[in-house]
């Protein structure tokens, strides 16, 4: 395609004038939706702010069974996001390698927990866990799993069409590496991108996941947020926003940080949901 | 543009002897025999055999399909034979993993590591062997000398050209001082101008390590040129396996005869044992073929006469101006359209419309059957 455009050049590139003229049109429209997108987000933002008011948020950290909740959330997460990893990397590499045609299943598969609503997963797993695992927080870490597993899949799923992973793979094979050897210094360290993808979409859904931890009966930051809803509003309203507040932070850490990384190697900008391809400058 | 300037200072930079890495030696035999592969209904290989000397760099030449990536894979270890063997200096490797096959790959996609520099591509097979760094580095710089690209160590692959790429990972395969080299189309994805200055380079880097290289390809000007011998597939069958001199002087067969070169057929009638008459001559018939009957006799532009003449037997149709020789298309009668190639001084006086008489050299000629 980038030859295509390159020869055809001068015949596909449209007049500087009219250039000029389109772009100033999507101008109009992309501030049009930016400002209506804002004002969308920002009020009950700004209603919250002025709701929980700055008392609110001096009494937050102080609050019994703030860090508690907060830290139980942040181990799950972690746990979540190990097992996700350890399941679904080798699970897609090898998809892509030696079954190229079960994709189209997997993906089906994949989105099931989306389609099935939380309530029937967790009363259904609840039906048949055994009691030592009910009462163990770590059940719901599992259930996250499968939560994560649609956004986790095809994160990954993205990033490893966007590399030729049975060259390399045949590649790295030929200089006489195991295939342990190539997974961890070849594929991996190429897919990175999709892995930081697929670790902020786990862990947003993790810190915000209500339903399944509600009915499960442990009390997450989300359910402690709920609960404590009922005493004190204000403080629990202050406790959203800061809880908005140190995902957002740690979003950006994880996409400024991959992105660093990404440029050095060729790669483009990480965002949230997108993982750019590797650039060629061709011959 | 530092690509550009890159790609002819690497040219340059091979053939001086400063570099001293070398090869696994003497080289290493390989045969392949027997080989057959079937996908589905689909025989890649079917019964394919071949002994390549040590150090020999024999090239597999033909049209997609043909079998040829097949088999190169399967000397690679990629891809397995549903029977026969791969000797690599007399011993079967079909059980052996590609991991353990100390085989050299050059792969016709980009390759290299994007995770990686360029030095660390080269090193990379020799860290897989647990060689220390301080070595690993060296060696690798070395190799990087010899493909001219000393000063793209630290790079990464999407800051070089494609053809740099190539030669990365050429060094990259030839770092494990490999048994076999094996190139898949390494040059196909490159522009014409590198291309040309790579294969050289290949050629030039093969004999001086003494690697015994396959060299799989479609293009048969790249075969011809750098290849000791060259094997010529069809159906997953080798046709013929020659010195490029002899496969286009004298194809055994009527498929490597128009595969290689550009090859006319013209009408003809078996007259008797090993006689053909064409363009109301008689000429010899080389062995082969069919013995009686119609059939098209297979004569190179080269190979034809073509003179201005009142009357004559063919109308120009066509001149393609070649440099030193002009290709002339030539309307005969019964609508056979041949392709001479006559001096282009000569051609001046052949515009299109012109009435000349072509005529064949009494030498023996290749025929086939008739195909219309």
């Amino acid at each position: 395609m980038a030859a295509l455009t390159k020869d055809l050049g001068i015949a596909t590139a449209p007049p500087p004038a009219a250039r000029h003229r389109r772009r100033e049109g999507h101008g109009i429209w992309r501030w049009v939706v930016m400002i209506v997108a804002g004002v969308y987000f920002l009020v009950p933002l700004y209603a919250a702010l002025r709701f929980a008011g700055l008392s609110g948020f001096k009494d937050v950290f102080t609050t019994p069974g703030f860090g508690d909740s907060l830290w139980l959330s942040v181990r799950l997460a972690a746990v979540t996001w190990i097992v996700s990893m350890l399941l679904m990397i080798p699970t897609t590499v090898y998809v892509h390698l030696r079954m190229p045609g079960l994709r189209r299943l997997l993906e089906g598969v994949t989105i099931l927990p989306i389609v099935i609503p939380p309530v029937v997963l967790i009363i259904g797993v609840l039906q048949v866990m055994p009691l030592a695992l009910r009462a163990s927080v770590w059940l719901l870490a599992l259930e996250y799993v499968v939560l994560a597993m649609p956004f986790a899949y095809r994160a990954l799923d993205a990033g490893l069409r966007a590399i030729d992973v049975k060259t390399l793979t045949e590649a790295s094979g030929s200089l006489g590496a195991g295939w342990l050897s190539t997974l961890w210094r070849v594929i991996l360290p190429n897919m990175r991108t999709a892995v930081i993808s697929a670790t902020i979409l786990i862990v947003a859904l993790v810190l915000g996941e209500f339903t399944m931890a509600s009915l499960d009966l442990k009390q997450t930051f989300p359910v402690w947020i709920v609960l404590f809803d009922q005493e004190n509003a204000q403080i629990s309203v202050a406790a959203s926003i800061f809880a908005l507040f140190v995902t957002w932070v740690f979003l950006m850490l994880i996409t400024v940080i991959a992105t660093r990384q990404s440029r050095r190697t060729g790669g483009g900008e990480v965002t949230l949901f997108t993982v750019a391809p590797q650039q060629t400058i061709g011959n | 543009m530092t690509a550009k300037a890159n790609e002819t200072q690497g040219a340059a930079v091979v053939g001086t002897p400063a570099a001293t890495v070398s090869g696994s030696g003497e080289g290493t035999p390989v045969s392949l025999q027997n080989l057959t592969r079937s996908f589905g209904a689909t025989k890649a290989l079917d019964g394919m055999s071949l002994d390549i000397a040590p150090g020999e760099l024999v090239a597999l030449l033909g049209p997609s399909g043909c079998g040829k990536t097949t088999a190169l894979r399967i000397v690679a270890g990629f891809e397995y034979a549903d029977s026969g063997e791969v000797l690599v200096n007399g011993r079967d490797v079909s059980g052996v993993p590609a991991a353990k096959r100390d085989m050299g790959m050059v792969f016709q996609s980009y390759s290299l590591f994007p995770n990686m520099s360029a030095l660390d591509n080269v090193g990379f097979g020799l860290r897989m062997r647990k060689m220390a760094a301080g070595q690993r580095r060296g060696k690798a710089g070395e190799l990087l000398e010899m493909v001219g690209l000393s000063a793209q160590a630290g790079q990464y692959p999407h800051q070089l050209s494609g053809g740099q790429q190539q030669r990365v990972a050429l060094a990259r395969a030839l770092a494990i001082e490999p048994h076999v080299l094996l190139l898949d189309e390494p040059l196909s994805a490159l522009d014409a101008k590198v291309r040309l200055q790579l294969r050289e380079q290949i050629r030039t880097l093969q004999q001086r390590t003494g690697t015994t290289t396959i060299f799989v390809t479609h293009d048969q000007e790249e075969a011809l040129s750098m290849a000791d011998r060259v094997g010529v597939m069809s159906n997953g069958k080798l046709e013929q396996v020659a010195e490029p001199a002899e496969l286009y002087a004298r194809p055994a067969t009527a498929f490597v005869a128009e595969f290689v070169g550009t090859m006319n057929r013209l009408p003809g009638e078996l007259a008797g044992p090993g006689t053909v008459t064409v363009l109301g001559v008689s000429c010899a018939v080389i062995e082969g073929g069919p013995t009686s009957g119609s059939v098209d006799v297979l004569v190179r532009p080269e190979g034809l006469t073509v003179a201005p003449a009142e009357g004559g037997n063919g109308i120009i149709s066509g001149r393609t101006f070649l440099g030193a020789v002009t290709r002339v298309a030539v309307l005969l009668s019964g609508d056979t359209e041949v392709r001479v190639d006559v001096p282009s001084a000569a051609a001046l006086a052949m515009s299109p419309g012109t009435s000349v008489q072509v005529a064949l050299p009494p030498t023996p000629v290749l025929v086939a059957p008739r195909v219309r």
